[in-house]
């Protein structure tokens, strides 16, 4: 197999690309897109490398289309993958919650843009955390990834693909206009060198019978593919274990749902991701994930200068969320600290983990720019 | 060939299991089935090498009835969702099996963007004038002055001609019948699923439960009475003046041409590449 690019060593490249080469280690061989800012470069590096390594890249009529087509691609045995922006990503919530429904796995990249509507095209936001989570109608669970260096981009994007067919789910990869467009050193592993999961086709009869059941009891159904004679019949209806529609039976619906609820929920162990920056004696602490994570581990060194007994800790999962490591948290500091690039949204999240065990703030930024390390570090001093 | 019996081609090609169907008396979508059914039993086509595509509505139910794989998506995505499984699996023949609100409202986009790529897919249009499943809504397709829950008075607007519409756009095939042009359907879907690129069979098709009944037509016989009466054949109407041609809807084989379908556009695209990267000659 060769590849379009340097493998095994360092580049100096955006996030953007980032993301696109390591979609491509990770074996993605379709993409469907529709440009937007400040998405757009994973779209033309897609474009540039797809036909390359024989796989698909082809411009949608929109982002409906997009999320449409990386699904279809999914279901015939590619694994795929779309791209776009805030108003983009409010266009896909539509098969996003398809593909939860469906269980097929692809990823989806929103790199944030201020908000709402076309707002900041070029400006970074953190406006859509909450949509990312909960922005498709009904009772849905996802997993959402949050970078905050050009390097994590490419290893989430790997891990995203990894998730995503473990679980057989969508994986969003929230990033922001700020790693979309940054250049920064990023390690390209050699691809022998990647770690690669691929779906579990079903093998047993059981298995084969049963493509939305629970053969394992682990809540994930292998996964047939189209064209290799398993005649599945997949909908986005309400469905029993071999998919076929049961639109009014109660015990069909929640069965279902609290399925794809558990098999997400039931495995937080294996797919919430954070790292620590000086918590262990920390007396505050601030909880941040993507852009913000970078000023936030620069106001802790700032802090701990002045003798303040600050520690981050840095998220790299925004869903599913540990509400029970946030209140074992608040137990052990005076108060946490959000910093995010909108009104609270974040917040609420940890604010419910905390249980009134710490004091949570917010400390909300909008309008393009991250905070300053000094913004931060100001407001834990107070 | 045509002369199979019915019990026969339910035998072979449906899933036991999910009968009786959601449809009701007298709809169309039964015979359009059987058609597009009968037409992949005469051509001999390798069921596991098909897969059914549909949007939403009372015909987008299709795929869960034949015994084939399917895939049962939202509104008017069906030919977005198609795309993917094409190019991903080039060997894959699809089936999409769309109603006329999903195909030219909804789906109106996708529609023509598809048709515009030409992708290689066979659409089994179902054309009732109406949102059957939601209760005899009006349709971009209900003909002036017929009536509807949300025009109780009579549709004022134009009606879209979707074959038409597909022509326009590059299609490949496009043919319209009614339902009651049995052989001329079935021939229709033989040559639209040998083709490659985009081919579309419409077919006019009786909805009296909730089209029918508000229009004074409350029974199918009644539909493909008017049927008869507002369709003019193709050969017909290119000799009749545009003002006779008022309210009638022309039926017969549109478009019958070869243009390069998206796959084997693509393909070539990637030797393009290869070559531009000097990776091959």
């Amino acid at each position: 197999m060769r590849y379009p690019f340097p493998t095994g060593k360092n580049d100096f490249i955006q996030g953007n690309e980032a993301i696109a080469r390591a979609a491509i280690l990770a074996g993605c061989r379709f993409y469907a897109g529709y440009p937007i800012t400040p998405a757009s470069e994973i779209f033309e590096a897609m474009a540039l490398y797809m036909p390359l390594v024989d796989g698909v890249s082809i411009q949608m009529e929109d982002e409906i289309g997009s999320i449409a087509a990386i699904i279809g691609a999914s279901w015939a045995g590619a694994k795929a993958m779309t791209a776009t922006s805030g108003p983009g990503f409010s266009l896909m919530q539509e098969n996003l919650g398809y593909a939860v429904m469906t269980e097929t796995p692809i990823v989806v990249v929103n790199m944030m843009r201020g908000g709402p509507s076309t707002g900041q095209p070029t400006l970074p936001a953190q406006g859509d955390i909450m949509q990312s989570i909960w922005g498709t109608h009904g009772d849905h669970m996802l997993i959402v990834l949050s970078p905050s260096t050009v390097q994590e981009a490419f290893d989430f994007t790997i891990r995203a693909f990894n998730l995503a067919e473990k679980y057989r789910t969508p994986v969003v990869l929230l990033g922001d206009a700020e790693i979309a467009h940054m250049r920064e050193r990023v390690y390209i592993p050699h691809p022998d060198d990647v770690e690669v999961i691929n779906r579990k086709l079903p093998e047993s009869e059981e298995e084969h019978k049963l493509p939305f059941g629970d053969p394992h009891g682990d809540g994930i159904p292998p996964m047939p593919i189209f064209g290799r004679g398993y005649r599945t019949y997949v909908t986005g209806l309400t469905h029993d274990e071999i998919g076929h529609p049961k639109t009014v039976e109660a015990e069909i619906h929640e069965r279902l749902i609290k399925r794809i609820y558990g098999k997400i929920l039931g495995h937080r162990e294996d797919i919430i991701s954070y790292e620590e920056f000086e918590l262990e004696d920390a007396d505050v602490a601030i909880v941040s994930t993507g852009i913000v994570s970078r000023s936030a581990i620069r106001a802790v060194k700032m802090l701990r200068e002045k003798g303040v007994k600050a520690g981050l800790l840095k998220l790299h999962t925004v869903w599913p969320f540990d509400f029970d490591m946030i209140e074992e948290l608040a137990e052990r500091v005076r108060k946490i600290y959000v910093p995010e690039m909108n009104l609270g949204q974040l917040y609420h999240l940890v604010k419910e983990g905390a249980d009134g065990k710490a004091e949570v703030e917010l400390i909300p930024k909008i309008g393009g720019e991250v905070h300053t390390p000094m913004e931060i570090a100001e407001k834990v001093v107070g | 060939m045509y002369f199979k019996s019915a019990y026969d081609i339910r035998e072979k090609y449906l899933r036991k299991e999910m009968l009786p169907t959601i449809f009701c008396p007298g709809c169309g979508i039964g015979s359009a089935l059987q058609y597009t059914l009968r037409a992949i039993d005469d051509l001999g086509m390798n069921p596991d090498e098909i897969v059914w595509v549909s949007g939403i509505g009372c015909s987008s139910r299709v795929p869960g009835y034949v015994n084939f794989d399917g895939l049962h998506t939202t509104h008017g995505r069906a030919l977005a969702f198609a795309t993917g499984i094409k190019l991903a699996n080039p060997d894959l023949k699809i089936i999409a099996f769309m109603g006329d609100g999903d195909t030219s409202a909804i789906g109106g986009n996708h529609f023509i963007h598809a048709i515009r790529r030409n992708l290689d897919v066979t659409v089994i249009l179902i054309n009732n004038f109406t949102y059957g499943m939601t209760g005899g809504q009006v349709a971009p397709t209900t003909l002036r002055g017929l009536k509807g829950t949300t025009a109780p008075y009579g549709q004022f607007e134009n009606p879209f001609d979707i074959a038409g519409l597909a022509v326009a756009a590059g299609a490949n095939y496009v043919a319209r019948w009614s339902v009651f042009n049995y052989i001329q359907g079935i021939n229709s879907i033989k040559k639209a699923l040998q083709k490659e690129g985009f081919t579309l069979v419409e077919f006019l098709s009786p909805c009296p439960v909730s089209f029918g009944r508000r229009n004074r037509m409350k029974t199918a016989p009644e539909l493909l009475r008017w049927y008869q009466r507002i369709t003019v054949p193709l050969n017909k109407a290119k000799k009749m003046p545009p003002e006779e041609l008022e309210g009638k809807v022309v039926i017969g084989e549109f478009v019958d041409r070869d243009r390069p379908g998206l796959i084997k556009a693509y393909r070539e695209y990637i030797k393009r590449a290869k070559k531009a990267m000097g990776w091959e000659e």
